[in-house]
């Protein structure tokens, strides 16, 4: 029993980066912008939640510096491309790549230094709750928060008048403007709001998941992020699912390497993305759903002409 | 003047400019808007018509020039402020969003933040009263062209303007959609709303509007009273010379003509959400005579021809023949060598690549059919591709401003004229022309229909899908209508008549149709 629920819980600790970046990144995406940044985003909160953590002592402070380094470096992509129109796949392609460079400089100080971890939830009498105690009220806080981060999002994009806008603007930046919707405000909003997302998912990382500064800690994270988004077809409820799934193969293929189980451990590594990929081609089988929440200006630089 | 109005301006526009670059796309242009009146601006296109309205929408900043509401001056500095002051735009090209319902379309630019369920029934019940009748729940991507514009005369409506701008209303909607329109337009004026009617047809402004302003590259030429006016007078002001009328010489034997292009039960399942399939669709085109293809736009016309041209190849390879022998699985390419020739609807990126020179262009239609002329062991022979681009630009009258200029360099017009002479100048067999006038001015659009009707004569078979119907009925011998991916019988142009093909178009039966007109 105790080992299922250990399970279960290193299920959801795997998952909650991922849904958080891809979170963020879908109402990136919703806005018709395509940061292909995540990854740099997420390797900078990370080593900005250690750096904060490590010099304060304050858990809490490192996942605070985490969401605001990736906001700032999110800043960066939003004035190339939206302020200057560069190009979004170029532009965020080398945010990438300058985040993971620039991370690993910061970082050369903090290798091998103990971290700080942010503490479980622990509600006395609740948390003791045998079986679903642990897993409902025990888990670090970025769990309740990535849950919580995906219902708000649900809800705005889908019920407010603001969340319409914002999506109208993913269909057609021209129509848009056309009806005095400020777009590059807008899109301005819903990049730093992804970059948040992307640091916090980063500060999880190191201050939650291996509270320690590793250089290209993020392993790719964002990169899987990024895929889910599109394959979820921007829908957050799949976005959730898309990252449990890939979180529950993932642990499972561990195990299952650690067992001994006769079968190439390459095989084992690819079943996450494969598992992933399947499900979620399998839930997105609606054609016309699809297109009809696939952002129809995603990607294309807007320039108003005045 | 028209007795409709007060004489006082509800809008005055004073020595409006606007300049892009070195082109003065508005010129001083002066303006006044009486009101309860319908104003009619008229130009051709390019004339600055739509530069001018967006600036009196907001879109669009002047360089110089006064706007007075009521009298008094302001500055409209985005749509935000025009919709404040009470000025309502209906754009041509819709500012829809397809993936939206009606209804969140409505909510999008109305600022007041009422739920959407409340806009939903508010402009219901006002789509009813003005007898355009509108479901808020439907997705905008599943709407016909007419629906989508209830949605934009609607959503404009609900914002009580008192002002409202209709940029080309009519371009996309049947006769009998029009008719309803204007009742819609009169009623708005009883009201005491100031209409200002943007279109280049000039019997539609005869018959509605009260004044008019005519622009010529960019200048303000001349304020008449349409309605005293005859439809030549109005063109020659907006042209500033006479436009040559198109003759069509009365096709001879075209019985017994042999059909080079027949379809026969074309039929295409959609490939996305909001195409639309076709449906058995069968048609021959014999030699010597021009079949039009009339429809609202985004009834199966675009599909179609992409299954004619090989852009999209069929399963059955009989389904369309080509100088008698089966073509359907023949790429475009492979047509072509069959005879054909064939002229897309988007100029730009379909019909021709727009960073690349004409010679260029020509060479990329025409390396197959002409590879001897234009290639010689893999090398592209330049000298005789540019005088060939040149034989083209002289016999179609192109106008540029380099010998060879890029094709995105050249006016719309200018640039379907070379799309049209490239074809033309191969004497294909079989040609079919998508929108061949498509935002092209009067002379040129003459110019290009008459080509068509003489390239017939010679012994051709050509077909030509439009959505304007004038067009149709000056060059076609017969009219087959489009509607929902299925082709009617063609008619012959001696028995065809607006009415008739305005209701095919609007969906009713070929048989209904007869009847509703004998009771009529």
């Amino acid at each position: 029993m105790d080992i299922t629920i250990n399970i279960l819980l290193t299920i959801a600790t795997a998952a909650t980066p991922l849904l958080i970046a891809a979170i963020g990144e879908l109402v990136v995406e919703r806005s018709g912008v395509l940061n292909l940044g995540v990854e740099g985003m997420m390797i900078m909160g990370a080593v900005g939640g250690f750096g904060a953590g490590y010099l304060t002592g304050s858990p809490w402070i490192g996942l605070l510096a985490a969401i605001v380094v990736g906001a700032l470096f999110s800043l960066l992509f939003a004035v190339m491309t939206l302020s200057l129109a560069t190009n979004q796949v170029a532009t965020g392609l080398s945010l990438t790549l300058l985040g993971l460079g620039l991370s690993g400089m910061i970082g050369t100080s903090f290798v091998g230094q103990p971290g700080v971890r942010l503490p479980n939830l622990d509600i006395p009498v609740l948390t003791d709750i045998p079986v679903v105690g642990k897993l409902i009220f025990g888990q670090d806080p970025v769990f309740y928060i990535s849950i919580a981060l995906t219902a708000a999002v649900m809800w705005f994009l889908f019920k407010t008048r603001t969340g319409l806008t914002l999506r109208s603007i993913g269909d057609s930046h021209t129509s848009a403007h056309a009806l005095g919707i400020k777009v590059i405000r807008y899109r301005y909003l819903a990049v730093i709001f992804g970059g948040a997302c992307a640091g916090l998912a980063g500060g999880h990382l190191s201050l939650v998941y291996t509270p320690q500064w590793v250089e290209n800690m993020s392993a790719g994270r964002g990169w899987i992020a990024l895929a889910l988004v599109v394959f979820a077809s921007w829908r957050p409820w799949r976005v959730l699912a898309g990252a449990y799934i890939f979180g529950a193969v993932w642990i499972g293929q561990l195990h299952a390497q650690a067992f001994g189980i006769p079968v190439p451990s390459q095989f084992l590594s690819s079943l996450p993305y494969l598992a992933t990929v399947v499900v979620l081609v399998l839930i997105s089988r609606n054609k016309r759903l699809t297109m009809m929440n696939t952002p129809a200006s995603l990607g294309q630089p807007f320039v108003p002409d005045r | 003047m028209s007795a409709n109005h007060d004489g006082a301006n509800l809008l005055e526009v004073r020595g409006l400019t606007k300049i892009f670059g070195t082109l003065t796309a508005c010129n001083h242009v002066d303006l006044n808007i009486a009101k309860g009146e319908i104003h009619a601006l008229l130009g051709e296109n390019g004339a600055g018509k739509s530069t001018l309205v967006k600036m009196l929408f907001g879109s669009l900043e002047p360089n110089s020039g006064e706007i007075f509401w009521d009298g008094k001056p302001v500055k409209i500095t985005s749509p935000g402020v025009a919709k404040k002051l009470g000025i309502g735009m209906v754009f041509q090209h819709f500012s829809l969003f397809e993936a939206l319902t009606a209804a969140e379309n409505i909510a999008l630019s109305l600022n007041d933040g009422s739920p959407i369920g409340t806009i939903a029934a508010k402009a219901r019940a006002l789509s009813y009263s003005y007898g355009l009748p509108l479901d808020p729940e439907s997705l905008v991507g599943d709407l016909s062209v007419g629906e989508r514009q209830r949605i934009e005369i609607i959503r404009c409506l609900l914002q009580t303007p008192q002002l409202i701008i209709l940029d080309e209303p009519t371009s996309v909607l049947t006769p009998q959609e029009a008719d309803k329109l204007f009742e819609t337009l009169e009623r708005l004026r009883a009201e005491g709303k100031s209409i200002l009617y943007i279109s280049h047809r000039l019997e539609e402004v005869k018959r509605i509007c009260d004044r008019a302003t005519v622009l010529r590259h960019g200048k303000v030429v001349g304020h008449c009273n349409p309605r005293q006016e005859t439809a030549a007078s109005l063109a020659r002001m907006m042209v500033g010379n006479e436009v040559k009328a198109v003759v069509r010489a009365p096709a001879e034997g075209i019985e017994t003509a042999p059909a080079l292009l027949e379809i026969r039960g074309l039929t295409r399942k959609p490939a996305t959400p909001f195409a639309i399939p076709l449906k058995n669709i069968s048609l021959a085109v014999r030699a010597g005579e021009v079949i039009g293809i009339a429809g609202v736009a985004g009834n199966g016309q675009g599909e179609f021809f992409e299954s004619v041209s090989g852009e999209v190849l069929q399963q059955d390879a009989g389904s369309v023949r080509i100088r008698g022998k089966d073509a359907g699985a023949l790429s475009i390419t492979g047509r072509r060598l069959m005879g054909a020739a064939f002229v897309p609807e988007e100029r730009l990126g379909h019909g021709a690549a727009p960073r690349m020179k004409l010679s260029e262009n020509l060479l990329l239609s025409r390396h197959a059919t002409d590879g001897k002329a234009f290639v010689s062991g893999g090398m592209v022979k330049n000298a005789s591709v540019y005088s060939a681009a040149q034989r083209i630009i002289t016999a179609m009258d192109v106008r540029k401003s380099a010998p060879d200029p890029e094709a995105a360099a050249l006016s719309g017009g200018n640039l379907q004229k070379f799309i049209v002479g490239r074809e033309l100048d191969r004497r294909p067999s079989v040609m079919v022309v998508n929108q061949p006038t498509w935002g092209v001015d009067a002379g040129a659009a003459a110019h290009i229909r008459q080509a068509l009707i003489e390239l017939a004569r010679s012994g051709s078979a050509v077909l030509v899908i439009s959505q304007d119907l004038d067009e149709l009925f000056e060059l076609s011998d017969a009219i087959a209508v489009m509607h929902n991916g299925e082709l009617s019988q063609p008619l012959p142009i001696a028995e065809a008549t607006f009415e008739k093909i305005g209701l095919l178009m609007g969906g009713a039966e070929p048989g209904h149709a007869e009847h509703r007109m004998e009771v009529a």
